[in-house]
């Protein structure tokens, strides 16, 4: 490996824990960052010459504390101080003991808090994300704004925006309780969820652009998992973004048009993550807490665990979203529930189903392509019609859009066979 | 004899390898290993899922079963190989090219005391 491949390596994965100990220390997140900074550049020095430390956390963290704190003494005395690589020379001794300290339970919290404050209440979702990505993930702004396919001027002002915002909200530096660390715990999940569903959403032609969006997600959701080993939640979290992600190189075709679960070449799938989500969900199920996350992973798992489509356990997806609508309640969750009574019972079963949320999804795309696909199952297709160019109407995409197109061409196919046939 | 060459690394920091450096360690790990296959020489080889999905179970009575790995470790056990050694140089050697291919981390070389492959004769 060349020096720059694991010196990114390890300045990326000790990222969260070290900003998260630096904040703890000066409790602004300016001051913070500047001090990573500072002991990045150090590492980039130092490393390359005395190998990697046995700790890159803690060197990080005692470097970058004690450059700021002699950059405090400098200005109060302003007087000289030793040259910089004098002033970490007999850093091994210090790292011993600090990494000491940091086994300690600390550094949880740390990282945590950290996460957490990314997630405050006023700050738009988009601006969790982005100010996640840069102060957690460590992105480049530059990096940032081309996933979320703006300007880098943009990106730039969005973040300084958000980190405002943060400096004025009031965050606890106290070891949180048990109930705020479960609230903090939950926050944070969502947030990750956000910047995942940030590059799942993405359409086809950008789907590459943004695909590190998800990566980013799961780093950080395993991050989180080894955080809080137990529980079942932050399990089910992780899993269903692992079986979410592993069906990425399938989504697509060739074209950036969408290609449905159904029709997706199954021999794309990532096998590794699918497993590693599996995984995860067999020990979250042991807990017998479940959760959204869970019922959601496991519908995914049901889906990753059929070999062809028509092994899908629909029975048991139904069973599953009956169980995610008791525990939250929406419109689009009995809409995809839709999907599976019409696979278990039959399209006049699940258009039954969802006749009762048109009010709710009156101007939700979705709505008008599941309608119309189940009214083409019926056969009634004049109404299929009706409700794929509603549908075309309130398309995000094109690639949305030219999907129902497709449909409404083989319903024009069908009559048109019809109309012969009658002849 | 048999020597398990087991692996050590930090797992954030593997985790945090771009997937091109990951495909680019894998293939240098798969030449040194097929060379080894090629002589004969080469045992199971496992790449293991991180320790978010290990689970332990302690031999209390009655057994007492953990979320995560066995140990909270600064590096964490990723993988191993079982690779059959002369002695105890040869099977430095073999691990010396296994981390030119893979350098940081460490490993374990431990020789085997016993290597049960059922349904195989012995």
């Amino acid at each position: 490996m060349t020096d720059s491949a694991w010196i990114d390596a390890a300045l990326t994965s000790a990222r969260p824990q070290a900003v998260g100990a630096l904040l703890r220390y000066f409790r602004n997140l300016d001051t913070a960052e500047e001090a990573f900074q500072n002991a990045c550049l150090r590492a980039l020095k130092s490393w390359p010459q005395n190998g990697p430390p046995r700790d890159p956390a803690a060197w990080l963290i005692m470097v970058g504390r004690n450059v700021a704190i002699d950059e405090v003494r400098r200005n109060k005395r302003q007087q000289p101080l030793p040259e910089d690589d004098q002033a970490i020379s007999d850093l091994d001794d210090a790292e011993d003991e600090i990494a000491e300290r940091l086994d300690g339970s600390h550094y949880r919290d740390d990282i945590l808090r950290l996460l957490f404050i990314c997630c405050h209440k006023d700050l738009p979702a988009t601006q969790q994300i982005a100010l996640a990505l840069r102060i957690v993930s460590g992105l480049s702004v530059k990096q940032i704004a081309r996933a979320f396919l703006v300007s880098e001027a943009a990106m730039e002002q969005r973040i300084t925006r958000a980190k405002a915002r943060v400096a004025d909200a009031k965050v606890a530096f106290e070891t949180p309780g048990a109930i705020e660390r479960s609230e903090r715990l939950a926050s944070v999940a969502a947030m990750i969820y956000l910047i995942f569903n940030e590059g799942y959403s993405a359409s086809g032609d950008t789907a590459e652009i943004r695909s590190p969006l998800c990566e980013e997600a799961i780093r950080l959701a395993r991050l989180l998992l080894r955080l809080f080993q137990s529980e079942p939640e932050i399990m089910g979290l992780t899993a269903l973004l692992l079986v979410q992600h592993a069906r990425a190189a399938a989504r697509f075709d060739a074209d950036g048009q969408v290609i449905l679960l159904e029709d997706q070449d199954r021999g794309l799938w990532n096998q590794k993550l699918i497993s590693e989500g599996l995984a995860l969900i067999d020990k979250a199920m042991r807990h017998r807490r479940s959760g959204p996350y869970q019922v959601q992973a496991a519908i995914a798992a049901l889906h990753a665990r059929a070999e062809k489509p028509e092994d899908t356990d629909w029975a048991q997806i139904d069973l599953l979203y009956g169980a995610l609508e008791v525990m939250q309640p929406s419109p689009v969750v009995t809409l995809n529930r839709a999907v599976a009574v019409s696979k278990v019972r039959g399209a006049e079963a699940a258009l039954e189903l969802i006749e009762p949320l048109a009010p709710r999804l009156a101007n939700y795309f979705h709505y008008f392509g599941v309608r119309g696909a189940f009214l083409m199952q019926l056969g009634r297709n004049e109404e299929a019609r009706v409700a794929f160019d509603r549908a075309i109407a309130l398309a995000n995409t094109t690639a949305e859009a030219a999907h129902i197109r497709m449909h409404i061409d083989r319903l024009m196919r069908d009559s048109q066979q019809r109309s012969v046939k009658a002849k | 004899m048999m020597y398990a060459i087991l692996c050590y690394h930090d797992e954030d920091q593997v985790g945090s390898w771009t997937k091109e450096h990951d495909a680019d360690v894998m293939q240098k790990l798969l030449v040194v290993q097929t060379e080894l296959a090629r002589q004969g020489r080469l045992g199971p080889v496992a790449r293991l899922l991180p320790t978010t999905a290990a689970t332990t179970l302690r031999k209390d009575d009655p057994p007492l079963v953990l979320d995560g790995p066995y140990a909270e470790t600064k590096e964490q056990l990723l993988g191993f190989y079982l690779v059959d050694c002369k002695n105890l140089d040869d099977a430095l050697d073999v691990a010396r090219d296994l981390g030119k291919a893979n350098p940081g981390g460490t490993y374990e070389i431990r020789p085997v005391a016993y290597y049960n492959r059922v349904g195989e004769q012995s």
